[in-house]
């Protein structure tokens, strides 16, 4: 029973759910709820970005640039064209859609370090845009975003908020909005990979010959992967920008980029829970790591590089395998 | 007009002959070990910091820059031995992190032993400016272009004349045959990044006058290498040097007669060009895909 209940589709969304309401339960001031929902929409990202990187085995090291694209498009319309957030979030996500398509055609033919480097070249080509236009963007000091807004029902971490009788401050109400979009992006994503689509797609990671060989548009679903990715983190840059009322082209740079990638391959490229988990542990080792003020930077480098070279495979997965590995031998022994 | 031209070709020359150094300590380490080493920015910036922080306590140039060249040169030593080499069988986004990791904690040390301030070097020779056909020439770019070319020549005579740099060759070619062949490739690796840091660290002492020097001055400048890397071709010798020139005289044209905020963007753009026509850069060699 317990066997079976674990190797269904939705274990994980409901492992998922029941941590993320089990949560509050352990956060107890505005600062607390404030990181989780970062954690979350950073982790909702990130899905999508593992969705390219860890099932169709390419590498992009510059996906921030279509979070920071998301986050601008929503900061200029929400507040100097007054539009609402949901068309700025959805229109965004679709502009940033279209770019992905039209710059992943041609990238995406790019193997190994020469996609990294392009892709870190169109990361690094939105980033710059972003910091010159002033007009637009107000430049390298950035931009305030006004809260989100739904038909007149605005949600600000300043707020507060009456849910089912249950009295909620901002930042909680801005947690759970957080947690639901979270499950959302979480339950997409495994849609896709237990698609068709997703098959097709780790065929590619495996191998891109044999794949071709038996008949899969590799180019059209490398591309169509990328869209998707691009439009996870546009729509996740909208919510960031909302949640955090003011961006800076930061959010677009070389050093969020990394950061994302990093979360995939620190958690366990291909697994959903993983990079879940990579987005959190990358999220609180700086807050963990800043009592050690000066040595922060160099602790930060050394956990990351000690990680990678002792479970090349990500957390989850090397937890995961030393798990199995003991149980097999508990029912060995028994039986 | 002319003296315009000839002052922006003069900056992206010598700019470009620094990020011709670093392309060629990318390539280097790819040829040997196949991972771009994130961290090859590092040895720029541990070059000219040791540099200036050894001359600040009284020990001679000369004495300071070859100290601070053997300390980026054990340093990459150790990146081998302690971070690529235990994690062969890594995938290459792993190894890419393991290198960014790398240089986060070489950063990090550096700005915990030398602060976040940035630091003036004195030119090697002669503060006085050389003119030109009216362009001014800044003789530390004389010493640039000079330990470049010097380097390059050394870098050519030590693959083709020396048994050590042809092991290196026949290890970056094949490695199990090379190890047939009775080449002990791990040390040669370790050779690798030794060469490899060295040509890092010179070229990081040789710029720090006309660019300054802090901790953080590797993450930029190690990737413009990276871009002149592949512009080139990755794993080409003279890709690199082609490469990064090509990158260098860009940058100093679009900052001239572009816009100084967008010279970066053209830089990557350049990449993103010559990527779609040349996936795999100007010199690089032709790949079959053995499946």
């Amino acid at each position: 029973m317990l066997n079976r209940f674990m190797q269904m589709r939705l274990r994980d969304l409901i492992i998922l759910a029941i941590i993320l309401f089990a949560l509050p339960l352990f956060l107890n001031n505005p600062f607390h709820y404030d990181l989780a929902t970062q954690m979350a929409i950073i982790a909702a990202t990130v899905v999508g970005l593992n969705l390219l990187v860890g099932f169709a085995g390419q590498i992009s090291l510059g996906h921030a640039g279509f979070f920071g694209l998301g986050a601008y498009f929503t900061g200029i319309m929400t507040s100097s064209y007054g539009w609402s957030s949901v068309p700025a979030l959805v229109v965004g996500a679709i502009a940033v859609g279209i770019i992905a398509w039209i710059v992943g055609r041609p990238i995406l033919r790019l193997k190994g370090h020469y996609l990294s480097m392009a892709t870190l070249a169109v990361g690094f080509i939105i980033a710059i845009i972003l910091n010159n236009e002033r007009a637009l963007t107000g430049g390298p000091d950035g931009m305030p975003v006004p809260a989100f807004t739904v038909f007149g029902w605005e949600l600000s971490p300043f707020g507060s908020y009456n849910l089912l009788g249950m009295e909620l401050n901002g930042s909680e109400a801005w947690y759970l909005f957080a947690a639901l979009v979270l499950l959302v992006a979480v339950w997409l994503a495994q849609n896709l990979i237990d698609s068709p689509i997703g098959r097709a797609l780790r065929s590619v990671h495996g191998s891109e010959v044999a794949a071709r060989v038996v008949g899969v548009d590799t180019a059209r679903y490398k591309s169509l992967v990328f869209v998707v990715s691009a439009i996870y983190a546009s729509a996740m840059g909208s919510l960031y920008a909302h949640f955090q009322g003011f961006i800076t082209p930061a959010v677009a740079g070389f050093d969020f980029s990394i950061l994302f990638i990093t979360m995939v391959v620190l958690g366990g490229m291909g697994s959903t829970m993983g990079v879940i988990l990579g987005a959190v542990v990358l999220k609180l080792l700086p807050q963990v790591l800043a009592d050690f003020q000066e040595l922060e930077t160099v602790m930060f480098g050394a956990i990351l590089m000690l990680t990678m070279i002792f479970m090349p495979k990500g957390l989850l997965p090397t937890i995961q395998m030393a798990v199995g590995k003991r149980m097999k031998k508990k029912a060995g022994g028994q039986a | 007009m002319f003296a315009e031209f000839l002052q922006y070709l003069f900056t992206g020359i010598t700019i470009g002959a620094t990020y011709a150094l670093i392309a060629l300590g990318f390539t280097l380490i790819y040829n040997a070990s196949h991972v771009i080493n994130f961290a090859q920015g590092e040895f720029l910036m541990i070059g000219g910091m040791a540099t200036v922080s050894l001359t600040a306590m009284g020990v001679p140039m000369v004495l300071a820059i070859i100290l601070a060249v053997l300390l980026a040169g054990v340093l990459g030593i150790l990146l081998q031995r302690f971070a690529i080499a235990p994690a062969k069988q890594a995938d290459v986004v792993t190894l890419i992190i393991i290198t960014i990791g790398a240089s986060i904690f070489i950063r990090g040390l550096a700005q915990l032993v030398w602060g976040k301030e940035y630091h003036v070097m004195q030119n090697f020779s002669s503060d006085e400016p050389i003119r030109i056909f009216g362009a001014v020439l800044n003789s530390q770019s004389l010493w640039v272009l000079g330990i470049g070319a010097i380097l390059v020549v050394g870098l050519v005579l030590f693959f083709t004349r020396t048994l050590i740099g042809k092991a290196i060759l026949a290890t970056s070619m094949n490695k199990e045959a090379a190890r047939l062949v009775g080449i002990r490739t791990q040390l040669v690796l370790m050779l690798a990044f030794l060469v490899s840091a060295v040509l890092g660290s010179v070229a990081g002492v040789v710029v720090a006058p006309i660019t300054f020097t802090s901790y953080d001055i590797g993450i930029m400048l190690g990737l413009k290498g990276f871009v002149a890397a592949a512009i080139g071709g990755l794993g080409s010798g003279i890709g690199a040097v082609v490469g990064g020139l090509l990158l260098g005289v860009v940058e100093a044209m679009a900052a001239g007669y572009i816009s100084s905020d967008y010279k970066d963007a053209v830089a990557f753009s350049m990449i993103l060009v010559v990527l779609f026509f040349m996936p795999r850069g100007l010199f690089g060699a032709k790949v079959v895909e053995r499946v």
